[in-house]
């Protein structure tokens, strides 16, 4: 699988993706300009990456300028015909204001930007990104986000549950669900997506951030190991 | 108020800041009486923020060389110094303090901005961020709004910006209460060869403004930076600017894209006094001149007059000296990243700054006598040493009785805002965006941040505890390098070299220049020692309370920033205890000695006393000692002892994993000097079992003095068999003290 990096005027995470693709992974990546539309050769058995950051500022309202980029058009186009879309925090955000996934994120319960380790249940398995994780133990993940309180009504929270969308909810240490460890509000503690098709992911914690040895925390390579693998 | 207009006398010079003694040179300078827009330029550039003038003859006394540098300090924006392999490192700390105290978010936003401006501008890709910020009494509901303010700012600008604010220091003392002192620190890596100087070589060559447009935001930012803090200067907040990082972020790729086109001579970013700083600096450094069209100059808003566009801070510009015939290549990097980008000017050979409006000359003025180490004004100023040290001097360790239930006393101390952890302030802060921050699953005295690429790892810290230097500024100010370098070793690294900011009350007054020649000397002294060469930095004077009665100068903070090496980040020292049954053992001499502890002054209410004890040659030895004993592989953990002490050290270390501690100790000094005072010199560390006897025998081959304190021990805090009860009490009052007070 080939990989290509979107960077948005305001990306910051684009380096950290190219790095953790290209030099942890090993994998063919590329750097996908926000003005371009073409997608330099990925097919659809390829997958595009939304890093994070605040692209265009994240003015008006996060994601909300990013999905007008004409390369967003070429993401759309290529989520259309099956191929994988998997934003993280900032790309979340822009996956969720450009409609290619649902619900939207406001901003955290405590009005505060946080950065910090935070536990993740692996909701399903059913997904290119999970299907090598294991549901039953938590995974220690980092979020920094100011906006990444999950929102959707009950009619679509309903779907979400009903079509198994959920890959990743807020969890203690032992993998249980709990308001306490809701770091920001979210619906149901949803921290991570995907959409029906199951090609489209979203996802506020940072897996890049816990890839390397000398992070010292490899609990994030996991799902990115899983997507190489398709 | 009209350039032409505006009759130039000596009134209006001193509205502007100058003397009378500096308005007559500046009309020797230019054999006539100035217009109001040269005046403008004088008025700024001999600003004590732009030109040092009270400072410049002591700061030429610190310790300037070193083998690692490779730019001195002063030559460029930032200090650089050769970390291997290629690749060196730029780092330097700036203050905002004015702008701060009267608009908190927007003036630590810009203040963060300005000092990643600093690093870039010489080509070097900003890698981490440090602040080190001073606040007053916490339970003064301003202060709560300047605490949030300041670090909403920064997270705002440091996050957007996407570089890791990694480290820092918060402290709280009422005598800032008026007057904050927010310091940031910027630190980057270029490969060697390729960095970019703030020169305007070659006649002839263009001059690029490229970035945000001109506004009439921050107009006189450097003189308000260079007067007293006052009841009215929230009237001054046109001087404060605003900050915008996504342009910044832009501006920063775009830097470093246009450098790789080979086409750029000379750059440096606009700070203070705007257009006129780094049209004159950079002229006056290559010996040429300037012609500027302020015309081509793209402003924010319209009609804005000659010295208004001159002295504008407008935040995220640069000006770029760009080679003859190589223009287009500048206009094609900053298309792609959507930046303005106008040719202004062009490079001459007057020696002079030349500013055109519709086709005249609206100010001429040499570069020269204007800049810093050219011709700009430097004082000597007369000092004294205060009358308050007379009773510092006075104190007697007899006159505070020791407590008799410890354990009620540890509870008092431990919930002080200086020693609770900062987490309500670092977790609003991107500590690790580019995934290189090692200290995040690995806490340790210093963050550490790895170079991509390679095994090895940059070690930063900023320290100053200004009750010591309020005490004893000589002392207190080695002591500040001395515990900077003991947090760089205790993180596994290797002390590099320094950056500085001179917070300081009104240079005017004797006591308080007492206090800056002497913290000055103490800087000295210890950089000299520990090998940790001073590259650059700032002073900011006029930081006081000025209220109906009195005038108060803040605690003299001369802020460190250091810089280390680690050469393989696997060999980086953590701080936290690994598991029960390890040996802890205090390394270093304790002395009987509870000086201006957090104890003695916010437990005892003692707020005169010494600094605490220190021997400069004792603390190097210790050093080299302690460095020794990390390599060796042997401990678990490293953990410095400084505020709050021996007890709240070894807290510390054992909350991390949730584990505790079972130690007992005989000796002749008090118990509350042994757990509570900050004597330096010292750390604790843990050992495993099967590593204590080596480890022991290199102590004894070092000569090492040593404590054997005792284990660590799940679910136990116990001294001397009182039990301290459990931990996670401890942990909560630490963890939540600072939310509590702030959300």
């Amino acid at each position: 699988m080939k990989f290509g990096v979107v960077v948005f005027p305001g990306s910051n995470c684009d380096h950290d993706m190219y790095h953790v693709f290209s030099e942890v992974l090993g994998q063919e990546t590329v750097e996908l300009w926000h003005k371009d539309t073409d997608l330099k050769g990925l097919t659809k058995d390829d997958c595009i990456i939304i890093p994070g950051g605040f692209s265009y500022g994240d003015y008006l309202r996060s994601g909300a300028i990013a999905k007008l980029s004409p390369i967003m058009k070429s993401v759309s186009e290529h989520a259309a015909k099956g191929g994988y879309v998997f934003g993280i925090c900032n790309g979340f955000q822009i996956l969720c204001e450009a409609g290619l996934l649902p619900g939207v994120l406001l901003q955290n319960a405590g009005q505060k930007f946080i950065c910090k380790n935070i536990y993740l249940k692996t909701t399903t398995k059913n997904s290119v990104l999970t299907q090598k994780l294991d549901t039953n133990t938590s995974i220690k993940i980092p979020i920094a986000h100011a906006d990444g309180r999950y929102y959707i009504d009950d009619a679509g929270l309903e779907n979400l549950v009903k079509n198994d969308q959920i890959i990743f909810q807020y969890a203690t240490e032992g993998n249980e669900l709990s308001n306490d460890v809701n770091p920001n509000g979210s619906v149901s503690n949803i921290a991570g997506i995907c959409n029906k098709g199951r090609n489209v992911f979203g996802m506020m914690p940072h897996p890049e951030r816990a890839s390397e040895d000398v992070h010292g925390n490899l609990d994030g390579l996991g799902m990115l190991e899983s997507l190489v693998l398709g | 108020m009209n350039s032409v207009e505006t009759k130039v006398t000596v009134e209006i010079a001193q509205k502007l800041g100058l003397t009378s003694e500096e308005f007559d040179k500046i009309i020797d300078i230019m054999g006539r009486v100035p217009n109001f827009t040269e005046l403008s330029i004088f008025s700024v550039m001999w600003s004590e923020h732009c030109s040092y003038k009270n400072s410049i003859h002591w700061l030429k006394t610190l310790p300037k060389k070193g083998e690692h540098l490779l730019v001195e300090a002063g030559d460029e924006n930032a200090g650089l110094i050769d970390i291997g392999d290629g690749m060196a490192c730029a780092f330097k700390i700036e203050s905002h303090n004015h702008p701060s105290a009267i608009e908190p978010f927007q003036g630590a936003a810009t203040g963060v901005g300005g000092i990643h401006r600093d690093i870039f501008t010489m080509g070097a890709r900003p890698i981490a961020s440090l602040n080190s910020l001073r606040f007053g009494d916490l339970d003064n509901p301003h202060t709560k709004k300047l605490v949030k303010g300041v670090v909403k700012g920064i997270s705002h600008y440091g996050n957007c910006f996407g570089v890791p604010t990694v480290g820092g220091e918060v402290f709280f003392d009422k005598v800032y209460n008026q007057n904050i002192l927010v310091n940031a620190m910027s630190v980057g890596i270029v490969k060697v060869g390729e960095t970019v100087s703030a020169s305007a070589d070659g006649p002839g060559n263009p001059v690029f403004i490229v970035g945000s447009a001109t506004g009439k935001d921050g107009i006189h930012g450097a003189t308000f930076a260079s007067a007293d803090l006052t009841e009215n200067s929230a009237d001054d907040l046109p001087a404060v600017q605003v900050g915008d990082p996504f342009q910044e972020k832009l501006l920063l790729e775009a830097t470093l894209e246009v450098i790789k086109t080979n086409a750029v001579v000379g750059m440096q970013d606009m700070g203070a006094a705007g257009i006129t700083c780094s049209t004159s600096e950079m002229s006056a450094k290559s010996k040429t001149g300037m012609r500027i069209d302020l015309d081509k100059v793209p402003t924010r808003q319209k009609n804005m007059l000659s010295w208004e566009i001159l002295l504008s801070e407008s935040q995220e510009r640069m000006l770029i000296v760009c080679k003859k015939g190589q223009e287009q290549k500048i206009l094609d990097v900053f298309d792609k990243w959507d930046l303005e980008c106008e040719e202004i000017g062009v490079v001459t050979d007057t020696g002079f700054i030349e500013f055109i409006e519709k086709g005249e000359i609206v100010a001429k003025v040499p570069a020269d006598p204007l800049v810093l180490g050219g011709g700009a004004p430097v004082y000597i100023r007369e000092y004294e040493e205060p009358a308050y040290i007379a009773k510092v001097k006075d104190f007697d360790i007899d006159t505070v009785k020791e407590p008799n239930d410890l354990v009620a006393t540890a509870k008092e101390l431990w919930k002080l805002p200086n020693l609770v952890s900062k987490r309500w302030v670092y977790e609003q802060y991107d500590s690790m965006v580019r995934t290189n921050t090692v200290t995040t699953n690995r806490p340790s005295d210093a963050a550490i941040t790895r170079i991509k690429g390679s095994i090895k790892a940059i070690v930063m810290t900023t320290d100053c505890n200004p009750a010591y230097v309020h005490a004893d500024p000589f002392t207190g100010t080695m002591i500040a390098v001395a515990e900077a370098a003991r947090n760089i070793v205790c993180s596994g690294g290797e002390p590099a070299a320094i950056t500085n900011c001179l917070n300081f009350g009104n240079p005017y007054d004797k006591g308080v220049y007492w206090q800056f020649v002497n913290a000055i000397k103490g800087m000295t002294a210890a950089c000299e020692k520990f090998k940790t060469p001073v590259t650059g930095g700032n002073v900011s004077f006029y930081n006081q309370s000025v209220s109906k009665d009195k005038t108060e100068p803040v605690f003299p903070t001369p802020t460190i920033g250091m810089v280390g090496m680690i050469e393989d980040y696997r060999k980086s020292m953590t701080l936290d205890f690994k598991k029960s049954g390890d040996k802890i053992y205090l390394l270093g001499k304790t002395r009987n000695d509870i000086n201006a502890s957090e104890y003695l002054r916010n437990v005892c209410g003692v707020s005169l006393s010494p600094a605490p004890y220190f021997d400069l040659e004792e603390s190097f030895v210790f050093l080299e000692n302690l460095g020794k004993v990390i390599a060796s592989g042997l401990v678990e953990s490293a953990h410095d002892i400084s505020d709050g002490g021996l007890f709240t050290n070894l807290l510390e270390s054992a909350m991390v994993n949730n584990l505790g501690f079972d130690i007992a100790f005989e000796n002749n000094i008090r118990k509350d000097a042994f757990l509570f005072g900050e004597s330096q010199s010292r750390a604790v560390i843990s050992v495993s079992k099967e590593n204590e006897a080596q480890f022991m025998e290199l102590l004894s081959q070092l000569n090492f003095d040593f404590t054997a304190l005792g284990i660590v021990k799940e679910n136990t805090i116990k001294i001397n068999n009182i039990d301290f009860g459990k931990l996670s009490s401890w942990k909560t009052v630490y963890e939540n003290t600072l939310g509590e007070q702030l959300d």
